[in-house]
Order: structure tokens, then sequence, then C-alpha cells
């Protein structure tokens, strides 16, 4: 009754991307079309003189309604790297706690001449709202709202597996956590499974996994060593301290035996494996530091990566 | 005043009959079908060719948002939207602000109301002291002030013995009292059905167990108390079962959906749609399939509209912030016919679910053409297409799933008592109700 609604807002009718909300409903093409680009960015972050002048004049908003030091300045980093005038708005402290609503926030931003709208938010759906409320020529990345999606760190986390794998298509990748709260997780299913991976595996408690989890093509493992056997990439996702002692889980304590990666859990996966984590980690919770600092992981090759990753998502959408 | 209503496709719900006529009324009834009684003498003579005639439109939920909300509608807006969409008898719930529980203002109500001369309006009070749950309002008093029954509107009602109390008070009187069944601590947290959509959007989920747990509660009470009980709003494909259930065991029990139920699933959210932020939540395809099977083989008793305007500001925010509801009044009979289109339900059978079935409920026969009958009716164009659009809409309420959306059925004429209170050929446009 309503498929009116569902039409994409991503993508213009020629297909090329104007927002970047979501992985859902991005073909392929499109995705590598990021990853292609971001690899040719990731030899300037490489250089002396880091800049390139792609998006010169432009001014890029970091609208960050939910704090964040780590994703807003890697957003920043990327911006003047392309040579953006970049404005950072914590909204926490502005007009928002003054009653004024997100629209009219975003209103008043885009009259000071906008053009690209960086936006995390704690509500899912609030990247769409504002992306459907700006007008013609400015762009707005999702930088993370609600539980929704997290589309630039599925896309840097997909950039770093084929860095270090070569191809998707022969890849078990297993995703450990809280998925049940998590955009990234659900961000990097759906990248996983449209660049073609053999499997993703979600491991973790009942209470973390949302009850209809295999909709979103998805194996299902509650224990955690047999979800980890013979996987290529193991993807750990952070566990908020606000999760334990509730109805979700009794303890951290409990969590890491039976979740945490530890060297012997990480022993299962193919010695090859790689370890990955959206970060911040919560060392002796999710990870062992073992495993954190050891031989397999590539936690901070991601945090390169994604600046690469963000130059290139902004670059594309500047150009289209 | 005397009315010659020419030539109209009547459809009679109660009788179950369908044949163009002729239909007469005076002295706020109808006095004759086919032909005019004797001396007639017709002060208007409505052209009723290629239109059907009906018994007006019962909706067993609207809110009108006064008093206290009268920055999101107010009654004369509603009430316009009310006519405007054929409804004659309006339900309305008592979460207003106050709520409805001192019958001064529901005194008040019905004063405002009926100066306003359009749609009957038939105020719910308050189960419980300001809807808290925990004291027992005067219910016979409120009922001598207008009241047809009782309810907690959306307000939970954890606990289970004041709820006992409450419908064994209500028994003494032999008043219904209205329940929307919602377990507020399994919904908690939630703003959509706990499914695959809400589970790929990333939106807190809802549990089709929320519904039926409370329902099962206040089955087994209604049994324990045989207080006369009717559940609103079901929504999931367990509780319709539970209701045919319950009635095989001849439990005095109604129950209704809202007419976005019917049509409507958790698939319609789209990307975030605010305007499907609906209370309860759509759900899944299987339980409107549910839904429909429910109103054809009668475990369903009524449709309505469910309608609950709101404000611009407090719907276009992200989804789980969004306050939930969606103007209904106008779109309950493009909507109902689209039904009953949709399901090859012939008219009479499918009108019946907003005539003759919400009656019913209310403890009233009627919903007839038969002579005799109250003079309340809707004279529709069933071929009409219109543009849901914000200007077409009388209500102040622009939010619904339907935006954008073209319906068949429009309402060209709608009396109350024998009184023409709406004529859309003197309409020039919604606006024109509107204060600016």
């Amino acid at each position: 009754m309503v498929e009116g609604r569902n039409a994409d807002l991503q993508l213009s009718p020629e297909g090329k991307l104007k927002h970047l909300l979501t992985i859902e409903g991005l073909p392929a093409a499109v995705l590598l079309q990021i990853l292609d680009t971001a690899r040719s960015f990731v030899s300037v972050t490489q250089q002396e003189v880091k800049k390139v002048p792609l998006l010169r004049g432009k001014a890029i908003f970091n609208l960050f309604f939910e704090p964040s030091t780590r994703t807003r300045t890697t957003f920043e980093i990327a911006a003047k790297r392309l040579s953006a005038d970049v404005v950072n708005l914590n909204i926490a402290t502005s007009s928002q706690t003054k009653g004024e609503t997100l629209l009219d926030t975003v209103a008043n931003l885009t009259a000071m001449n906008a053009d690209m709208f960086i936006v995390r938010h704690a509500q899912s759906g609030a990247a769409h709202l504002i992306a459907r409320h700006v007008g013609p020529n400015i762009h707005v990345v999702n930088a993370g709202d609600g539980r929704h999606a997290h589309p630039t760190q599925a896309l840097l986390d997909a950039f770093t597996i084929r860095h270090y794998k070569g191809s998707f298509h022969e890849l078990r990748v297993a995703i450990v956590g809280d998925v049940l709260h998590s955009r990234v997780a659900r961000s990097e299913i759906q990248a996983l499974n449209v660049l073609g991976v053999k499997e993703v595996r979600v491991i973790g408690p009942r209470t973390l996994l949302p009850r209809h989890v295999q909709e979103l093509g998805v194996s299902v493992f509650h224990d955690a060593r047999a979800g980890l056997e013979g996987v290529d990439v193991v993807i750990m996702l952070r566990l908020q301290n606000e999760r334990m002692g509730g109805p979700l889980l009794p303890s951290a304590g409990e969590y890491f035996k039976y979740y945490g990666l530890t060297p012997d859990k990480l022993a299962l996966a193919k010695s090859d494996a790689i370890v990955m984590h959206p970060g911040p980690m919560n060392r002796g919770v999710e990870i062992d530091s073992a495993v954190a600092d050891g031989g397999q992981s590539v936690i901070l090759p991601q945090v390169t990566f994604g600046i690469a990753v963000r130059m290139a998502v902004m670059g594309i959408l500047a150009g289209n | 005043m005397q009315i010659h209503i020419k030539n109209g496709r009547l459809i009679d719900p109660a009788a179950g009959t369908d044949v163009v006529n002729d239909l007469f009324v005076a002295d706020r009834r109808i006095v004759a079908v086919g032909t005019a009684p004797h001396g007639f003498k017709p002060e208007r003579v409505i052209d009723a060719s290629h239109l059907i005639v009906c018994p007006g439109l019962v909706d067993l939920s609207a809110r009108l948002r006064e008093p206290g909300f009268e920055y999101k509608a107010t009654l004369e807006s509603e009430m316009q939207a009310a006519v405007a969409g054929g409804v004659t008898s309006l339900v309305c719930p008592p979460d207003t602000d106050p709520p409805l529980d001192e019958p001064g203002l529901v005194e008040m109500l019905k004063f405002r109301a009926r100066s306003l001369n359009q749609a009957r309006v038939l105020p719910l009070g308050a189960l419980t002291q300001g809807l808290k749950g925990e004291r027992l309002t005067e219910m016979a008093v409120l009922r001598d002030a207008g009241c047809i029954a009782f309810s907690q509107a959306d307000a939970p009602m954890s606990d289970k013995q004041v709820l006992m109390r409450a419908l064994e008070y209500a028994t003494t009187f032999g008043f219904a009292v209205w329940l929307r069944p919602e377990d507020a601590t399994l919904s908690r947290g939630g703003v959509a059905h706990d499914g695959e959509v809400a589970t790929r959007l990333g939106l807190g989920g809802i549990p089709a167990c929320a519904e039926t747990i409370a329902l099962s509660s206040i089955l087994i009470l209604a049994r324990e108390t045989g207080a006369r009980v009717h559940l609103c709003r079901l929504s999931t494909a367990e509780g319709v079962a539970m209701m045919r259930e319950a009635k095989r065991g001849e439990l005095q029990v109604s129950c209704d959906v809202s007419i976005h139920h019917v049509h409507l699933s958790e698939q319609d959210i789209g990307y975030f749609d605010p305007n499907c932020n609906l209370v309860p939540p759509l759900r899944s395809v299987q339980d409107r399939d549910a839904i429909r099977a429910g109103l054809a083989d009668g475990t369903i008793d009524a449709i309505c509209s469910d309608h609950t305007p709101v404000d611009e500001d407090a719907k276009q925010l992200p989804f789980g912030e969004a306050e939930p509801g969606a103007t209904g009044l106008e779109l309950l009979l493009p909507l109902t016919l689209r039904w009953a289109r949709e399901s090859g339900i012939a008219l009479p059978r499918a009108l019946r679910a907003v005539t003759t079935a919400p009656l019913r409920v209310l403890g009233q026969s009627g919903g007839s053409l038969a002579a005799g009958a109250p003079a309340d009716l809707t004279v529709f164009d069933p071929d009409a297409r219109w543009n849901v659009e914000p200007a077409a809409l009388n209500s102040q309420g622009k939010n619904t799933p339907l935006l954008g959306h073209e319906v068949q059925g429009k309402v060209r004429y709608t009396l109350v008592d024998g009184m023409v209170v709406f004529d859309a050929t003197l309409e020039k446009s919604a606006s024109h109700h509107h204060p600016f």
C-alpha cells in the first residue's frame, strides 16, 4: 500500500550515490567503487603532504547528536585531507537542548550553506529523516543512527578484509557479541552478504541476538567455540557496561568466559584468521589483551583504513 | 425537516439488502422507503443517483483532543472531519488532559459537541482516577454524565487486583469495560513489532506476547467476574485466535481492530516512515491476514478508525521518538470499501463492520435503513477517487501512512438526527474550516 515510501533515498535514478545512509539497497558495484576509491586514498595518507584538493571550498558539518571522539575525529581528518572546511557541532550542548527540533537545526545549518552533513544520532532512522528534508545538493552521511546502521564502519571493515584476504568469496566471517544493539553488526552483515562472502556467522548469548536475526542472512551460534571453528575473520563487538547486571546479561565475567576472544578460542579459527574490532575495546570483557595486541589483530590498521574509506565516501558524494 | 433522498443505492447492513430506491426522512427519522408517506412535502431533495446511501458510520475510537490537546486538534476541526468522513457517531477515549474521570469534564465535552450540531459524541469514562490504574472512578456518576462505558485508553493497568475489582464494580451497574490488551513490561522499550523489520531497522521490538499475555489475563478476569468486556485494537494472529476461542465458550466479549491494521503491516514502515508508528504497532503480514480472516468469520466485531491527530512537530522525528497514531476519520470509509473489494465481501456485509456491529458493541440495535430508524445517514460516491493530501483532510491531523496515495470513496452528504450536517457541494476546501 505504501510502496512509494520504500523508494531508495540514497541513489539517484541513474544509480549514483546521493547520500550514504545504510548499506541496505546499495548494489555491490557501489560498494566496490567506494573500496577501490579508498585504495587510491590510502597512498595519500602515507605521503608527506597528505592533502588533495577534491573538496576545496566545500563546507562539511559534523552533526553529532551522540558524543563521539573517534568517529568524529576520523571524519574531520578525512574531510581536511580533501581540503574541505569542517565545522563540528556537538549538539548535546547546542540548540537541541533549548527545544529546537531536529529538522529546525538542520534547516538552520543548511541556511549557512552546508554541502554535507555527517550525522550521528541515538535514534535509528535519524539520518534518513534528515536526508528526506535537506535541499537537493546537500549530501548526508550516516555516522551511526541508533542501532540501525553505521555504513562507513562496514565499508572500512570490508576494505580491511579485502586488504588482508584478497577476495570475499570463500570467506567465513564471525561477528561476536551484542548484535541486538549494534548498528555496526547490521551494516557489516549487509555489506558482507552483498559482497558475496561464503558465510556470515553471528555468535552470542540469546539475549544479545535479535529474535529474527536469521532473517538478516546469517548462521546463528550460541556456542562461541563452535562458531569460531574454521573462520577466516573474527569481528568482535564492544559490549557496553549498561548491558551488564540487567535482564540481558548477569556479569562481564561470565560473558568473557564464554564469549570473550582469548588465544585458545582464537586458535579454533583458521591459523591465518584476522581479528577485527570497531573500537573502542573493552579489554577483558569481549577481548583478551593478548589477542588485541597479538599478531592476528588488524585493529589499528582498521583505523587508518577508516580515514581513506571516509575520504572516498565524501569524495564520491561530492562528485555526484 | 422533510428530506427526500432520491434514487440512491440503499445499502442496509442490518437487512442485508442492496437496492436502488427512494428514502424519506422527517422528524429525525426515516419515515419511509420506496413510496413517500401521504402528505409528504420535502423541504429538500437530495439527488443520490449513482451514490450509495447507508446508515451513518459509527466509529468506536476517535480522539478529539479536547480537553487539553488543543494544539494538536480541536473539537471543531475533528467534528468536521467526522462528518466529512460520513461518521455520524463516534466514541472518544478518555485520555484527554485532564482524563475524563470527572462528570464535569464529560458534561462539558458533551455540551461542546452537541452545540456543534454534527456527529454524536459518545465518551468513554476513565476506569480509574487519572487513568493511573489505582483507584476506581465514580462510574455511575460518570455514566449519568454521559459515559457509555469505561476504559483505560492506552494507559497500562499493571495491578491485576485493581483490574479485577474495577470489572466487578462495573458489573454492579451492568457497565461495559473497554480494554486494549498490552503488557507494559513486555512492550517496554519497543516502538515497532518485534519482527523482521524491527530487526533490520534496529528498532526496539514489541513482541506479540505483549498483547496475548495481557489478553489472556483480561479474558480470564472477564470470565471470573462476568463483566462485559470489549477488547480494543487487536493486532496479533494469536490474539484473534484467542478471541475466537473465548467466543466459542460464550464469554460476553467483543473486539475491534483499527482500519490501519486491516491493510498495513510492518513492511509499510519502509525506511522509518513515522506515519507508520502506531499503537498497537503494525505487525507481520501473517498477523494482518489473520485480522482479515477474523473479520470474515465474525471473530472480530468491528472496525474503527482509531483517529489520533498528531501535530507535525511531534511526528517528523526519528521513528522511535515520533508520537504514535494516525488520522483516520476521513479514511475509515474509503479503506473499509477497499477491504470489501479486496476480500470479495459484498457491501451490505462489509459495512456492518462500521455500522451495525459497532452499535451492537455499544449495546444498541440499529444500523438499518428501515422505516422508524434514526435518520443518521451517509451518502457517498463509491467511485470517486481522491488523493490523500493535507489540504484534502478536514482534520488537523495530517499524519497518515496513506499520505500521497489515492483512495476511492467520497462522502457527499451526511445526515445526523435527520439534519444535513455535511454537504460536499458546499465545501470549497478543507482549509476553510481552519482558524488560519
